[in-house]
């Protein structure tokens, strides 16, 4: 990319344009604003100004039960939060369930959109049965997992007891339920990334396959050496957003057992169901708008880091 | 041909701002047509309630609309209080969606009268003053507004008794007699022993309770004063009594006498036909849960018996109509003839819930209840009601028995300590009350 090359020439108009009537040179140049208006009236209602009065909300004592009495708290609500054990507890939550859920959907995602990406019968039928889970509503399949990983009488549990292992309880033990609770992400995402990976894999030139196959690399050395080279800003577009998603995942933990606290000790409960807990829980709607600009900047420095890494990471194959 | 693309680009211009209008338009109208009425009078008088009233099992519904033609009565449910009360209080924020009848929890009531009474209907406006003399004063007084505003009419209360399978009872060489058990269990240590003794020969892997859950909750019930006193300060940290119910929790944890279930979640309704506990502290309300839950091959099977320690209250409920609904006068009079001693008489009769008309207390006196083995229903739980302490209600009572009951679960559960999980408690109740 240069900014030094010359403009291209116009190309000649092959139509020549109606007389220029003053409205209409008008209407051309507002036209473009006009047609991204719909847009920007829904961003600015369901977007921005929701965003704005959040950060003010949360400079107060707000309740649900009377909103009308809104008390200044300045930052009161923030220093709340960080004293507050259970907001660590959530944090901590959110990080660990977010690498258990993402690391091995991508990796399998990576992995089946390999397979995917060969010549085989039923293709296109593999490719959209892959997709499956992700049509299905979180809901539906959260309360379904949560049969599955039924203490007493799931089914999980009584196919680890065929093979001679004690039941586990997939609900209170706390490695235990947040393998729980990343099962169902990791079951409804797979197949969405494996998708964008295998565009991925499309787009990668058939001639360096060739080329590499002539070299003599296998198949292995061809995926690790072709395939993911080729496929680096791709995985870098799935880390985003499923770290995006991990950051805010609710509706999972939130359905396992129903319960806003994310378990009796909090064993499950993310930052997604601390806000819910505190704004829904507990009425305290000015405590939930912290809780969520916390979450708004945390997501911006995930994703800055995630941007920073990846630009050195180029900068330095440019470099070579 | 011009001409025709720039229709069609007119069009979609057009249509662009159509759409855009029409969505803001969607966000901008409030959520009506709820309850349709159509022509000649024609009234849907929507009710809102949670966990089970029993009033459609009932067939009180049913009647109400042979009894007032026009007139239909529409019941939405959620099982978990707890969920429906965040659903409620979002709607009342929100003002819109509600329902023409909403139930309120008796633990939920100080928060109706203390904090939002401005939300709901004074219902003296309708003439409810007049139905005063018909309950129990407690009951009345509990959802009387600051300036006297009648917010709410009661429903039932919950006296508390405690119920059991007698067949489990008999295979671990229990004695099964509701009189002879009535006298082991009088203390909550003579209770806690028998369950030992259960355990040691229990059937299957049957558990003595349900959860330690429910043994908290129901031993706070006999209690007067629980997280607030008279003065409305909260005293549950210093409250004798209730760290008494908790260490008496914490004793059945340990001792492994729990199913450890979660009570209203999934595995523990499958619990009730898979036989997975032997007793279950039952408010009068639970006993129309456990006939639903258990079903047909569940009768005679369970038995009901006096409360060990004395008599409490659990729960117990309200009616009331919110300033939003649409059908004031219609919803007032459907819940004036709910909350009549007539109606509470059948109620109790088909689905146990205990009335809180006086009247209707010694009307029910001599009632029995075939799936209970024939337990004089009437009696246990009149007596539980008639010598039940009048409880200290605050605004918070719900969300603080919530925060002990899941410390209690951690060291049902997880094996947590005792102190680690009180601390846990504490926590969690300076998060609930901000």
């Amino acid at each position: 990319m240069t900014l030094t090359a010359p403009p291209a020439p116009a190309v000649p108009r092959t139509v020549p344009p109606a007389p220029p009537g003053a409205a209409r040179r008008a209407w051309r140049t507002v036209s473009p604003y006009a047609y991204l208006a719909p847009f920007f009236t829904l961003f600015v209602a369901f977007g921005l100004f929701p965003l704005l009065y959040t950060a003010f909300v949360s400079l107060y004592r707000v309740e649900l039960q009377t909103p009308g009495d809104m008390e200044w708290r300045g930052l009161g609500n923030y220093t709340a939060l960080l004293r507050d054990a259970y907001f660590w507890v959530s944090l901590r939550n959110t990080f660990t369930i977010g690498v258990l859920s993402t690391v091995p959907q991508l990796v399998m995602a990576l992995g089946l959109a390999h397979l995917l990406n060969h010549r085989m019968r039923g293709r296109t039928f593999l490719r959209t049965a892959v997709l499956l889970p992700y049509a299905t509503s979180v809901a539906a399949a959260t309360l379904v997992f949560a049969q599955l990983f039924g203490r007493d009488f799931g089914l999980i549990n009584y196919v680890l007891g065929l093979v001679g292992i004690d039941p586990v309880d997939w609900q209170n033990g706390t490695v235990a339920s947040q393998i729980a609770v990343s099962t169902v992400v990791i079951w409804r995402w797979t197949g969405y990334n494996t998708l964008i990976y295998l565009a991925g894999m499309q787009s990668v030139p058939v001639e360096l396959y060739e080329a590499a196959a002539m070299d003599g690399a296998s198949r292995w050395r061809q995926f690790f050496h072709v395939t993911l080279p080729g496929l680096r800003p791709t995985i870098l577009f799935t880390v985003v957003v499923s770290t995006i998603g991990a950051t805010q995942l609710f509706g999972e933990p939130l359905l396992l057992e129903g319960s806003v606290s994310g378990g009796i000790s909090h064993q499950y409960q993310t930052l997604g169901l601390y806000l819910y807990e505190q704004g829904w829980g507990f009425f305290h709607l000015g405590r939930a708008a912290a809780v969520a600009w916390v979450m708004f900047l945390l997501i911006l420095v995930l994703v800055g880091l995630n941007a920073l890494i990846a630009r050195r990471r180029s900068r330095k194959e440019a470099g070579r | 041909m011009p001409i025709a693309r720039a229709a069609r680009r007119t069009a979609v211009r057009l249509g662009a701002v159509v759409l855009t209008g029409a969505l803001l338009a969607a966000c901008g109208s409030s959520t009506d047509g709820a309850s349709g009425d159509g022509a000649g009078g024609e009234v849907t008088v929507t009710v809102d309630l949670f966990g089970s009233f029993g009033y459609k099992e009932a067939g009180l519904y049913a009647e109400y609309e042979r009894l007032h033609p026009g007139v239909t009565v529409k019941q939405t449910d959620t099982e978990d209080e707890a969920d429906y009360w965040k659903s409620l209080q979002t709607r009342l924020a929100g003002g819109g969606g509600l329902a023409d009848v909403q139930g309120i929890e008796v633990g939920r009531i100080a928060s109706v009268t203390q904090q939002q009474a401005e939300r709901f209907e004074d219902l003296r406006k309708y003439g409810a003053e007049a139905l005063e003399n018909r309950f129990a004063p407690a009951k009345w007084a509990a959802a009387t507004g600051k300036g006297g505003e009648v917010l709410g009419l009661g429903t039932d209360v919950g006296p508390e008794a405690m119920c059991y399978r007698k067949d489990l009872f008999e295979q671990a060489g229990l004695p099964t007699d509701r009189e002879e058990l009535a006298k082991k269990w009088a203390t909550w240590d003579g209770y806690l022993e028998l369950g030992k003794r259960y355990k040691a020969k229990a059937p299957g892997r049957s558990a003595w309770i349900d959860s330690v859950g429910s043994l908290y909750s129901i031993m706070i019930g006999q209690e007067k004063e629980r997280y607030y006193d008279a003065s409305g300060k909260l005293i549950w940290e210093d409250n004798p009594a209730l760290r008494t119910a908790w260490d008496h929790a914490v004793e059945a944890a340990r001792g492994g006498l729990s199913a450890k279930l979660d009570q209203w979640s999934p595995q523990w309704n499958q619990a009730f036909a898979a036989g997975s506990f032997a007793t279950l502290p039952c408010p009068a309300w639970m006993l129309g849960y456990i006939k639903g839950q258990a079903g047909e091959a569940g009768k005679g099977r369970w038995d009901v018996a006096a409360l060990p320690g004395g008599a409490g209250n659990w729960g117990g409920s309200y009616l009331t109509v919110p300033r939003a609904a649409k059908h004031k006068k219609e919803a007032y009079e459907l819940i004036e003839w709910l909350t009549a001693p007539e109606q509470q008489t059948r109620l109790f009769e088909k689905q146990g819930n205990f009335p809180s008309a006086t009247g209707a207390i010694d009307e029910v006196a001599g009632a029995k209840d075939p799936f209970f083995s024939g337990a004089p229903i009437g009696k246990i739980f009149g007596d539980a009601a008639k010598a039940a302490p009048v409880q200290v209600l605050g605004v918070h009572d719900q969300n603080i028995a919530q925060q002990i009951t899941n410390a209690l679960s951690e060291v049902e559960r997880k094996g947590t300590s005792p102190e680690e999980a009180w601390s846990n408690a504490r926590k969690g109740v300076e998060n609930t009350i901000d």
